[in-house]
């Protein structure tokens, strides 16, 4: 075992190789999770604070409505510069695999946000009047109408997050932060090692089939019966 | 059970506003199958949702079930509304779950342990027929079977009022009355008190006691179901009654009343209930110088009772039709002349 790890292939280690793919999951995993958890929350507030919602709020809309754009009108490339001082101040320093998860979720929670939103108002308004004719809670709205319904179309949607976050990995890698664009990158582009290069390409490709695999599967599963 | 004073509601929007309601007062009596119809845009959208506070008025009082309506904080609110059922045109099911979640949802909700759950929403399932769809998906349900659990879901938390909005709108005219069978059952052997909205004057005809007419937001007719039917006052309302009712003479009949050159006058007799039992036409016809030619006749079952519609043609003196009309006034019956321009000389 610990031979092949110390082989190479097309001129790094494949040590190199594995801790780099794991790097890239680190990443991908850990912004996926946290940003779909601020990303879910600013999508609930989006859809139940606006016109017609069931928390009409003007206010708490227009507040993250704007922030939702204006993050997302920033390239990540220059988000991921731009808030480096904050990144170092919550994470210590910049560069490196874990301070990189600080703009990878401010980067996709936004992101998130808008394709959740898109999800939960596939909900029937209906069902939702329904449910506020059943006494339901705003928060027993949420949990037994509002998930159950839109599910299938929100696992979709964090498999399309789940790619973007991807992309931007390789991204963050390139400033220090590891993982398989990392590789592509400093070795395939810098070093002209165009066998490389073609690898970790197809390493990404593999990844986001995979993902598109999960994800449409759980999708389907969750909207059996409908 | 339902007490609507004054309410009045207007929605705003940047291009226009329109008045939903019109000082509009209702009351429903406990026990009622209370019906509310309009066409589309009447108001009565509105006026069934101010009863469970999906809708706030801008104006005047709701009482319900003794509590008013404005004065309730959130959650006493939400404790309201688990006694009032709701059950909808479009159903508002969870379309991927069983018939056994959708019905037992309220009481999750509520907070009841589970084996009081399983009861009641057996119970319930039995009620509506439909106890061996317990593990089915709604979407392997037909429209009819979909209200049913939609009725079981509305009737799981024992309420005293059953609200529904056209619930029977999206159905066939077959499965419409066996809904209607079913309501009616729920009336009866629950005692929930019935407030419903439509724009079919059969579902009116079938299980209402009384009717309040809707137009433009206001309400321009209102009282038990066979007076209405039997007395329509407003255009309107003649317009519903006659969907179900009708009590015009067919064409080809009013060609022969023009060419007839008899002095005559054709008359429209309702009998309402008991006035039935009264031999009126065959005294009609015992009266000398007067012939009595019946051209149709309809009857109508309205509310446990009838409604006979005879279209008759009297032929005669003008003292001695004025005679009739007056003995046909004094029976109880009601009477009116048609097109009186048109036909006699």
């Amino acid at each position: 075992m610990e031979e092949f790890l110390q082989s190479k292939i097309f001129g790094i280690k494949w040590l190199r190789l594995l801790t780099n793919c794991q790097e890239t999951l680190y990443m991908v995993g850990w912004s996926l999770l946290i940003g779909t958890i601020i990303g879910f929350s600013l999508a609930l507030v989006l859809v139940l604070c606006r016109k017609g919602g069931i928390l009409e709020n003007r206010i708490a809309y227009l507040i993250v409505n704007t922030i939702c754009n204006i993050v997302r009108s920033v390239p990540f490339a220059i988000l991921l510069v731009t808030i480096m001082p904050f990144t170092r101040l919550l994470m210590g320093r910049a560069t490196g695999t874990r301070p990189s998860l600080v703009p990878l979720i401010v980067y996709i929670a936004p992101y998130l946000a808008r394709l959740l939103e898109n999800s939960l108002l596939e909900a029937d308004p209906g069902i939702l009047e329904a449910a506020q004719a059943m006494g339901a809670s705003t928060w027993q709205v949420i949990r037994y109408f509002l998930l159950p319904e839109t599910m299938g179309s929100m696992v979709l949607a964090l498999t399309t997050g789940a790619i973007g976050l991807l992309g931007a990995s390789a991204m963050a890698g390139y400033v220090g932060g590891g993982g398989v664009g990392d590789l592509a990158l400093t070795y395939g582009y810098e070093k002209m090692n165009t066998p490389l290069m073609i690898l970790t390409v197809c390493i990404l490709i593999a990844f986001v089939q995979l993902l598109q695999f999960i994800g449409n599967r759980l999708s389907r599963r969750l909207r059996a019966h409908r | 059970m339902i007490t609507i004073d004054h309410v009045s509601k207007t929605f705003k929007s940047k291009e226009r506003q329109v008045d939903a309601l019109r000082d509009v007062s209702i009351h429903v009596e406990a026990g009622d199958i209370y019906g509310i119809i309009g066409f589309s845009g009447a108001g009565k959208s509105t006026l069934i949702r101010l009863v469970n506070r999906l809708e706030t008025p801008d104006t005047g009082s709701i009482l319900v079930d003794g509590s008013d309506l404005s004065a309730l904080s959130k959650k006493e609110l939400r404790t309201l509304r688990r006694r009032i059922g709701m059950v909808f045109q479009q159903f508002n099911l969870l379309s991927g779950k069983t018939v056994y979640h959708n019905v037992a949802l309220p009481l999750i909700l509520a907070g009841h342990p589970k084996e009081e759950i399983k009861k009641k929403v057996d119970d319930a399932l039995k009620f509506v027929e439909l106890e061996d769809k317990r593990e089915a998906y709604v979407s392997e349900l037909s429209g009819g079977q979909k209200q049913r659990v939609g009725i079981a879901r509305a009737l799981v938390t024992d309420p005293k009022i059953l609200l529904c909005d056209e619930a029977t709108s999206a159905l066939d005219p077959q499965t419409t009355a066996s809904i209607l069978q079913l309501l009616k059952r729920v009336n009866r052997e629950m005692g929930v008190t019935i407030l419903l909205i439509t724009h079919q004057m059969s579902v009116i005809q079938m299980i209402c006691n009384r009717v309040a007419v809707m137009e433009e937001g206001r309400l321009v007719e209102e009282g038990p179901v066979l007076e209405v039917f039997g007395r329509p006052r407003e255009k309107i309302t003649q317009r519903f009654v006659r969907t179900v009712i009708s009590d015009q003479i067919p064409e080809n009949f009013q060609r022969v009343l023009r060419k007839d050159n008899r002095h005559f006058r054709v008359e429209l007799l309702k009998f309402i209930g008991d006035a039935v039992e009264k031999p009126v036409i065959a005294s009609l016809c015992q009266t000398p110088g007067l012939e009595v030619n019946i051209l149709g006749a309809t009857m109508q079952e309205v509310q446990e009772s009838t409604l006979s519609l005879f279209i008759v043609q009297l032929v005669g003196e003008d003292t001695v039709i004025e005679a009739a009309e007056k003995f046909i006034d004094e029976s109880g019956a009601l009477r009116e002349r048609v097109q009186p321009a048109e036909y006699g000389a």
